[in-house]
């Protein structure tokens, strides 16, 4: 007879998900699977016209339609101090219009009514009356002088400029760019898109008149956060909120910011003593909410004659939209993005930064990314493949030539990054050989002679993730710690709490295993708990892939004190010497007599039924774990595309992924973000297109015109590793979420750009689609 | 308002309902299975797939009237009990969710593929569930997942021990 052995779950395990249980069997609990005694159901009306000034606003018809208990206009909520909110960047946003509207798709007024359907039908009769002004869609326009004002709200605003801001040393770039044999020059626009979580964003508000306890159910990656942005906005008592992030259809940092929308459905529950539900729709979500990316890019690249790298000088100039929304650090007006000098050794770098005002929806949002390391890595990738093919060198060559070696770490960069720990060429040249790199070359070659275009992409991005240290990185003032706190019950099963809150990403089986290697206690046996401020320490968040650098250290401390304990407890009982106890996983045993030993639940028993004297009773903990440095993930993607030259259609015929984020806790789960953030990165680059019209109309306000890659088209990815562990970390983790989104864009476009240099084709701005690429060929005469 | 009969997951409910009400919506709010979920307005995403007759469709696009007379499988039907279908077995084996948002409707399509098709190709996997979006996955694993369920189904003519989830 076989007995199944349950597997333990601890580090490196590629232990099957915990949270699947519920998910398979459709028992999940999403924000709109919410459903409160006596609820009531928001719409909100939203502004056709991206500038235009309103001269009145008639909502009696609305109000007296049938099912409609409230309409909420902003100077309803003027009359409470909630017009305007402030963002995670310290401008103010409007929640509900009362001057202007600054972008289509801004909030204007909301009904509140018994069904979902009876609110939107109430929309429909409400009266704006506008006066339409001219748009301002990019910064280029948003700099000319005579440029409509946008923010005329803003007291000293005599312009559409938000800020300035620079990184490195001028002088130190100009002289390197002096002492030059080659200057390379790329201007890229990287464009804005939408992290488009499957679900959308909302909130279920519940302000119980009574007792004046709000419980706001939000679809929030931050929940600690916002319950302290909502206490600092609404004037609430922060002990009377409480916030709970129920499960979420994806995050992407769609769901880190306070929407206007959650402020005006707590503000009608607060009102009406009932609970409001509001919940995005498709378009809501990509007009109004969150958008990423939109930076405007020039990256200067100087070289000496061997093809080393002296300085990099970059300026951008960032499209803000109506409001400097930014989800980022406070001290960092352009997010991390002097990350730019990537994985080289570049002696000097400058960076300067400009935002701009126009009339697009705010957001800023850092999708799938630490705070614009995707814009950075994007244009030092795609730069320095451009130079490769400039000075005719093979771009694996340039790139192995300028690499941090593996011995300069602590690496200090010319921006003042202080990388942990990398071995780039390793990554690199475990790439080339997976993908059979020189052979490809020679077919490459051989097509080229025979007329064919094919393109082979490389990006070696380095990312920095992990905020904080929390002396240097915080929002809106909050350091950027996080937390954890860890029950160990009398039968020795566990209860985990956290500050992050998973969308996804697989918390509830991560943690467990962290838990299960540092304490003994299988990761069966350990319950992770998150998402519930009433109920969980505080903490900063999940995105920026922050949770295992610093969550997943706040857990290995709390349960490494655990032991401790568990420790003096074990001496207890063995009636032996402290320093006489080993460990291995689960058990102390006495030295030289392992048969002498306590597991860790019986441990866990007596903690609270046999105890030396003088010590407390309980096995539990709580910790704040404030992280010495970000950690400095990296790795090597590689792209081989066929290109047709009638069409101009592209086909990835190989994905390579070498990723490097330290030590794996879940190989399985860590694989499992890389194939999603290769996915994402190839609609980036391929499919995703937001624009606007030259009245600000927002083309790609929905899944018809906003192309999310399907299973078809979505290319097959080889994943692979190596592991340079973060010397600060406990577990020498570095996080992994975001690894591929931020990295294989670059190798994407490259591989196009590949296959195209030949006919004079150097740039392509995202997305590369089939139209632009063919335009492209056509100008040159390749194709007709 | 109109009466209509639905069957589903086995039980027969009749139901009045206004008939601009989206089968989408019927299913969430009157009968409270939450497990169908709402992705888009356009039909794009799939996340509200259910099997009608068998078949799957985006249950944000039909009206609840219409489905009056037929029968529906939504997530909360594939189990038998506490016994697993082989699909939701495959998925939590192969790592073939992350948000589990799009879960439910692409094993429904995975399912009625596997109905119909009892050994699939990668590419036919593919194109079954290209009308259904996932953005956490990257699809890979989804692939697998299907891949593992038809092999579990083409084992289950000999008695084996199923594994449980969780």
């Amino acid at each position: 007879m076989s007995v199944q052995v349950q597997p333990h779950g601890g580090i490196g395990e590629s232990y099957k998900r915990k949270e699947d249980a519920r998910f398979v069997r459709g028992r999940g609990t999403y924000l709109d699977d919410v459903v409160l005694p006596g609820m009531l159901h928001m719409a909100i009306l939203r502004s056709p016209h991206a500038h235009a000034r309103i001269r009145s606003l008639d909502v009696s018809r609305a109000a007296a339609s049938p099912g409609v208990v409230a309409v909420v206009t902003g100077e309803l909520l003027a009359q409470h101090k909630l017009a305007w909110m402030p963002t995670l960047s310290g401008d103010t946003q409007a929640v509900l219009a009362t001057d202007k509207v600054r972008f289509q798709g801004q909030e204007v007024a909301a009904v509140v009514a018994e069904s979902r359907y009876l609110a939107e039908d109430a929309l429909g009769a409400i009266e704006v009356d506008y006066e339409v002004l001219p748009a301002v869609t990019s910064p280029q326009q948003a700099m000319r002088p005579d440029a409509p004002l946008i923010r005329d709200d803003k007291e000293g605003q005599g312009d559409n400029h938000i800020y300035h801001w620079e990184a490195g040393s001028k002088e130190d770039t100009d002289a390197a760019f002096a002492r030059a044999a080659r200057v390379v020059r790329l201007t890229t626009h990287y464009p804005r898109s939408h992290p488009a979580p499957l679900e959308t964003c909302g909130i279920v508000a519940d302000v119980d008149p009574a007792t004046g306890k709000a419980t706001l159910y939000l679809t929030s990656q931050a929940p600690h956060a916002i319950r302290t942005v909502f206490a600092l906005v609404a004037g609430l008592p922060e002990h009377q909120i409480r916030v709970i992030a129920p499960d979420i259809g994806g995050g992407f940092g769609n769901k880190v910011p306070v929407y206007p929308g959650y402020v005006v459905a707590t503000a009608a529950s607060l009102l009406l003593g009932r609970p409001v539900k509001w919940v995005e729709d498709r378009t809501e979500n990509l007009i109004s909410t969150g958008f990423a990316r939109d930076f405007h890019m020039t990256g200067e690249l100087a070289l000496d004659e061997q093809g080393k790298m002296l300085g990099l000088r970059v300026h951008l100039d960032s499209d803000n939209g109506a409001f400097y929304a930014d989800a980022q650090p406070s001290k960092f007006r352009a997010g991390l993005f002097h990350i730019v000098t990537g994985s080289y050794d570049i002696p000097a770098a400058h960076v300067s930064a400009d935002g701009w005002y126009t009339n697009k929806a705010p957001g800023g949002v850092a999708y799938r990314c630490s705070f614009r390391v995707t814009e950075a890595s994007y244009l030092i990738e795609r730069l320095v493949t451009n130079a490769a093919l400039e000075l005719g060198l093979d771009p694996a060559e340039l790139r192995l030539r300028n690499f941090i070696r593996p011995e300069q770490f602590p690496y200090r960069s010319a921006t003042g990054w202080v990388y942990d720990s990398g071995n780039y060429p390793a990554a690199l040249r475990l790439a080339l050989e997976k993908l059979g790199y020189e052979e490809l070359r020679r077919e490459q070659a051989e097509r080229r002679a025979r007329g064919e275009l094919m393109g082979i992409g490389l990006a070696s991005f380095t990312e920095v993730v992990g905020a904080g240290h929390g002396a240097d990185f915080d929002i809106l003032g909050l350091r950027m710690f996080d937390s954890a706190e860890l029950r160990v019950h009398p039968t020795g099963k566990a209860v985990l709490k956290l500050g992050v809150k998973t969308q996804g990403q697989g918390h509830e089986t991560t943690f467990a295993q962290i838990v299960a290697e540092e304490l003994g206690i299988p990761a069966a046996d350990v319950e992770v708990q998150h998402g519930d401020t009433d109920h969980t320490p505080y903490g900063l968040g999940t995105y920026a892939s922050r949770s295992t650098p610093v969550a997943g250290a706040a857990t290995a401390v709390i349960a490494r004190k655990l032991r401790d304990k568990a420790r003096k407890l074990a001496a207890h009982l063995l009636e032996a010497a402290e320093d006489d106890l080993e460990w291995e996983r689960g058990r102390f045993f006495v030295r030289g007599s392992p048969e002498r030993a306590k597991t860790i639940q019986e441990i866990a028993f007596a903690a609270y039924t046999n105890l030396p004297e003088g010590m407390e009773a309980g096995l539990e903990g709580v910790t704040y774990y404030d992280p010495p440095n970000m950690t400095f993930p990296f790795g090597t993607y590689a792209v081989v595309v066929d290109v047709d030259k009638g069409t101009g259609q592209v086909r990835v015929r190989r994905v390579v992924a070498v990723d490097d984020c330290g030590v794996r806790i879940n190989p399985m789960i860590v694989e499992g973000q890389i194939h999603g953030g290769l996915c994402e990165g190839f609609g980036i680059a391929f499919t995703e297109q937001i624009t606007f019209d030259p009245e600000g109309n927002c083309i790609g306000s929905n899944f018809t015109d906003y192309l999310l890659p399907t299973a078809w088209e979505t290319p097959r990815f080889e994943c692979h590793a190596t592991v340079t562990p973060s010397p600060h970390h406990p577990l020498g983790a570095k996080g992994v979420g975001e690894s591929a989104t931020v990295g294989s864009p670059a190798a994407y476009v490259n591989a196009v750009i590949d296959a195209l240099w030949p006919h004079g084709i150097t740039n392509l701005d995202m997305p590369v689609t089939s139209d632009k690429v063919w335009a492209a060929l056509r100008a040159k005469g390749v194709t007709e | 308002m109109s009466e209509i009969t639905v069957r589903v997951n086995g039980r027969e409910h009749c139901q009045e309902v206004e008939p601009r009400v989206l089968l989408v919506d019927f299913i969430r709010t009157r009968l409270r299975l939450t497990g169908t979920h709402v992705g888009c307005d356009t039909s794009s995403c799939g996340a509200c797939t259910v099997l009608l007759d068998g078949a799957p469709v985006k249950s944000c696009t039909l009206l609840a009237v219409q489905a009056d007379g037929r029968e529906i499988t939504t997530v909360e039907g594939l189990a038998r009990g506490s016994e697993l279908h082989p699909v939701q077995v495959g998925f939590h084996e192969e790592h073939g969710l992350q948000c589990g948002f799009c879960t439910p409707g692409m094993m429904l399509v995975a399912a009625e593929l596997l109905e119909r098709n009892p050994d699939p190709t990668e590419e036919e996997i593919r194109w079954a569930i290209s009308g259904n979006l996932c953005r956490c996955t990257g699809y890979v694993n989804i692939v697998k997942a299907v891949q593992h369920a038809a092999r579990l189904r083409r084992e289950a003519a000999r008695p084996v021990a199923t594994g449980g989830v969780g």
